[in-house]
C-alpha cells in the first residue's frame, strides 16, 4: 500500500501528524511492538528534521507484510556533509529550535540506531532524501 | 468476539436503552455500537472509564455492585474507605459521624485506604529514582489508564510502574493485622467503597497480580445515601457510642487520589494529567519519543481525578477543596506537634511484610488496534478498510451505529456491519436505483429499533 503526507516547514504544531498516522497503520497490521517503536522514533525525528530545516516537504510510504519503507523528500536547504551530520551532538539548530526542545544533535544519530537501514542524499541549496526501511520479520 | 480478557463493572440495561448514542458519542476507546436501537458494549476495547455511565440520559448503563447483605457473611467485616468518601460530606459531618454510621449498618472495621500511601511513597520513589530507560515512568494508581495503555499504547506498557495501589496495600496490611490478632482467615472479610468502576474491575480482575486481597465491592454512591440520610434523621443507634478508631492521615495521604497527589511526591520533574482525553491526547504524543525529559507520569481517567469519579455525589470541585482543607488540617496539626500527625501510623510496624509483597508481575499489552493477528491478513484487511473509507463522507454523524466512518469502515471489514449501514451511501444508491425507500427504512431500523421510525410517523404534521 502507498501513502503520502506533506510537511510544512517551519510549522512544529503539525509535526508529528505522518508518525502518528504510520504507527496507527503498523498497530492495525500486528506489527511487532519494539519494531513499531523503532519506526516511530525515527519517523518522527525524520519528520521534526523537515520541519526545522526544509521549506517543504512530502512522505511517501510503502507498506507491505514484509516491511515498510518511509522516503521523505524536502526541498530545502541540503545538508553539505552527512558525514559530520551522523555525529551525535552536531547541530545546526537555531536557538529558537532548541527552546522549542528540539536540535539537540541527536537526530539523524538516533534515526540510524532505530532504523534497520537508513539512506540518506542530499544536494545542497536543492534538499534531503531519508529513507528508512524497517521489515517486519 | 474473541477472548473476554477482563470483567467490567458497567453494565448495559437493554430494556432501559433507548438507543440514543449519547454513550457511543462519548467512549474514548470507542467500545460502543448500536444494534436494534440498543447500545452494545465491545467488551475487549472497554476500559472502565465510565463516561457512558455519565452520558447516559436515562440510567440504562449500571455499576454492578456486590449485594451488600454479603457482608454479613464474615465475622470481622472491614470497610476500607478512600479519603474521597468523607470529602463528599459538608464541613458540618465528620470522620466520626461517618464512621459510626457505617459501624451502624454492620461494618465492625473502618480503615482509611490512602495509609497504605505511607508504605508506598518512598517504595515508588525509590523504583523512579532507580529507573533504567529514558521514558517517564507511569502510575498505576488509576486502573482505566492502565487499561487504556494496555489496549491504545502497548508500546508504552514497559514504563509502568509496578507497584501496588495504596488500596492493595492498605487491604493487605488489615487483613494481617486481623490474623495476627488471631482471627481466622475465613472470618475476615474486606470491602472497599469504590468511587468508580474501574476499581471495581480491578479488584474482580486484577491486572498484574495473581487475586485481590479485597473481598468486595461496594459503591460510594449507595454508602453515601445510606450515611447521609441518617445523619440527616439524626439517628442515633445501638452502636453510635462504639466509635472506631482511626488513625491519623497526613495531609499527603489525603490528596494522593487527587489530580497531583502523586506527583507531588515524586522525586525528579513530574506532571499530572487528568481526564481520559487529555491523557490520551499526551500519550499519543509520548509514543513517538524514546527520550523525554519528564520522570513521573501522574494520568487519571476522571476530571479532578478521584474525586470526580461516576459513583461520587458531591461535585467534584467542592470535594476536592475538602481535601485540600483536610489535608491543611493535618498539616497544622503536625506543626503544632500532635503525635499521631508526627509519627508514622501503625501501617508502618508492617512494613517489611508490606514492602516484600508490594510488586506486580509484567503488565502484558493487548492491542485492540489489530486488524488481524496474522499480518498478511491484516494487511488485506488494511487495504478494504482504506477502500471503503473512499466510499465514506467523513462526517462522523454516527447515523450507521458506529461511532466514527473509520470505526464503521472496521466494522465492516470484520464483519460486524455492512457498508449499506451508512445514510450517504443509501442516498446514492436511491438516487442510482440500487436501493428502494423500503430497503433503506429497513437498515435503518435495524440498527435503531423500529420503534424509533413508529413514534416519528406524524413527520407530516411537522412538515405542515
Amino acid at each position: 500500500m502507498h501513502f503520502e503526507y506533506q510537511i510544512e516547514g517551519g510549522n512544529f504544531t503539525r509535526a508529528g501528524f505522518a508518525s502518528s498516522e504510520i504507527k496507527k497503520m503498523l498497530k492495525q497490521l500486528n506489527v511487532d511492538l519494539g519494531i513499531i517503536k523503532r519506526t516511530v522514533v525515527a519517523t518522527y525525528e525524520a519528520e521534526v528534521n523537515v520541519v526545522a530545516h526544509a521549506y517543504s516537504g512530502t512522505i511517501y510510504v510503502d507498506v507491505d507484510e514484509k516491511g515498510i519503507v518511509i522516503k521523505l523528500v524536502d526541498e530545502g536547504p541540503g545538508i553539505p556533509d552527512i558525514e559530520q551530520a551522523m555525529k551525535e551532538g552536531y547541530s545546526t539548530a537555531s536557538s529558537k529550535v532548541r527552546e522549542m526542545g528540539f536540535g539537540a544533535g541527536m537526530g539523524l544519530p538516533n534515526m540510524k540506531k532505530n532504523a534497520d537501514e537508513l539512506n540518506i542524499t542530499s544536494e545542497v541549496e536543492k534538499g534531503t532524501t531519508v529513507e528508512i526501511r524497517m521489515g517486519f520479520g | 468476539m474473541s477472548t473476554k480478557y477482563f470483567h467490567h463493572a458497567l453494565k448495559f440495561r437493554k430494556e432501559v436503552c433507548i438507543g440514543c448514542s449519547h454513550c457511543m458519542n462519548v467512549c474514548p476507546t470507542q467500545a460502543i455500537r448500536i444494534k436494534g436501537g440498543k447500545a452494545e458494549l465491545m467488551d475487549n476495547y472497554c476500559v472502565d472509564c465510565g463516561k457512558c455511565y455519565r452520558a447516559c440520559p436515562v440510567g440504562a448503563i449500571i455499576v454492578e455492585q456486590d449485594d451488600f447483605n454479603q457482608i454479613f457473611r464474615f465475622k470481622h467485616r472491614v470497610a476500607l474507605i478512600p479519603s474521597v468518601l468523607m470529602a463528599q460530606f459538608p464541613e458540618n459531618v465528620s470522620l466520626t459521624q461517618v464512621s459510626s454510621v457505617l459501624m451502624e449498618l454492620g461494618f465492625t472495621h473502618i480503615y482509611e485506604v490512602e495509609h497504605g500511601t505511607e508504605i508506598l511513597k518512598d517504595e515508588m520513589a525509590r523504583y523512579i529514582r532507580e529507573r533504567d530507560n529514558d521514558m517517564p515512568l507511569m502510575s498505576t494508581f488509576c486502573p482505566a489508564i492502565v487499561r487504556l495503555i494496555q489496549v491504545r499504547f502497548p508500546t508504552l506498557t514497559e514504563n509502568l510502574i509496578l507497584l501496588k495501589a495504596p488500596l492493595d496495600i492498605a487491604a493487605s496490611y488489615y487483613n494481617q493485622m486481623l490474623l495476627d490478632e488471631g482471627q481466622d482467615a475465613e472470618d475476615i472479610g474486606i470491602f472497599y467503597i469504590t468511587p468508580c468502576a474501574a476499581k471495581i474491575a480491578a479488584v474482580k480482575s486484577p491486572v498484574g497480580q495473581e487475586d485481590s486481597p479485597i473481598t468486595g465491592v461496594i459503591n460510594m454512591d449507595f454508602i453515601f445515601n445510606k450515611v447521609y440520610t441518617t445523619v440527616k434523621q439524626g439517628f442515633i443507634g445501638k452502636n453510635t457510642c462504639h466509635i472506631p478508631r482511626l488513625d491519623a492521615m497526613k495531609s499527603f495521604a489525603v490528596t494522593w487520589s487527587s489530580t497531583n497527589g502523586e506527583a507531588a511526591h515524586m522525586p525528579g520533574r513530574t506532571l499530572a494529567i487528568d481526564e481520559i482525553g487529555n491523557v490520551i491526547e499526551f500519550l499519543e504524543q509520548l509514543e513517538n519519543k524514546e527520550k523525554h525529559d519528564i520522570d513521573f507520569l501522574e494520568l487519571r481517567a476522571c476530571d479532578e481525578s478521584c474525586a470526580g469519579g461516576i459513583l461520587t455525589s458531591s461535585n467534584r470541585f467542592y470535594a476536592v477543596e475538602r481535601l485540600r482543607k483536610r489535608a491543611a488540617d493535618a498539616r497544622k496539626k503536625r506543626r503544632e506537634g500532635l503525635m499521631s500527625y508526627n509519627t508514622a501510623g501503625p501501617i508502618v510496624e508492617y512494613s517489611a511484610f508490606l514492602n516484600e509483597n508490594i510488586g506486580i508481575g509484567k503488565i502484558q499489552p493487548r492491542s485492540m488496534d489489530k486488524l488481524d493477528e496474522d499480518i498478511g491478513e491484516a494487511m488485506k484487511k488494511m487495504k478494504r478498510v482504506h477502500d471503503i473509507m473512499e466510499a465514506l463522507p467523513y462526517v462522523d454523524c454516527g447515523l450507521c451505529g458506529s461511532p466514527t466512518c473509520s470505526s464503521l469502515a472496521e466494522d465492516i471489514v470484520q464483519e460486524q456491519a455492512s457498508i449499506t449501514q451508512c445514510i450517504y451511501v443509501q442516498k446514492r444508491m436511491e438516487q442510482e436505483g440500487n436501493m428502494s425507500p423500503t430497503e433503506s427504512m429497513e437498515i435503518m431500523q435495524k440498527i435503531w429499533g423500529s420503534e424509533k421510525f413508529e413514534q416519528k410517523n406524524n413527520s407530516k404534521k411537522i412538515q405542515q
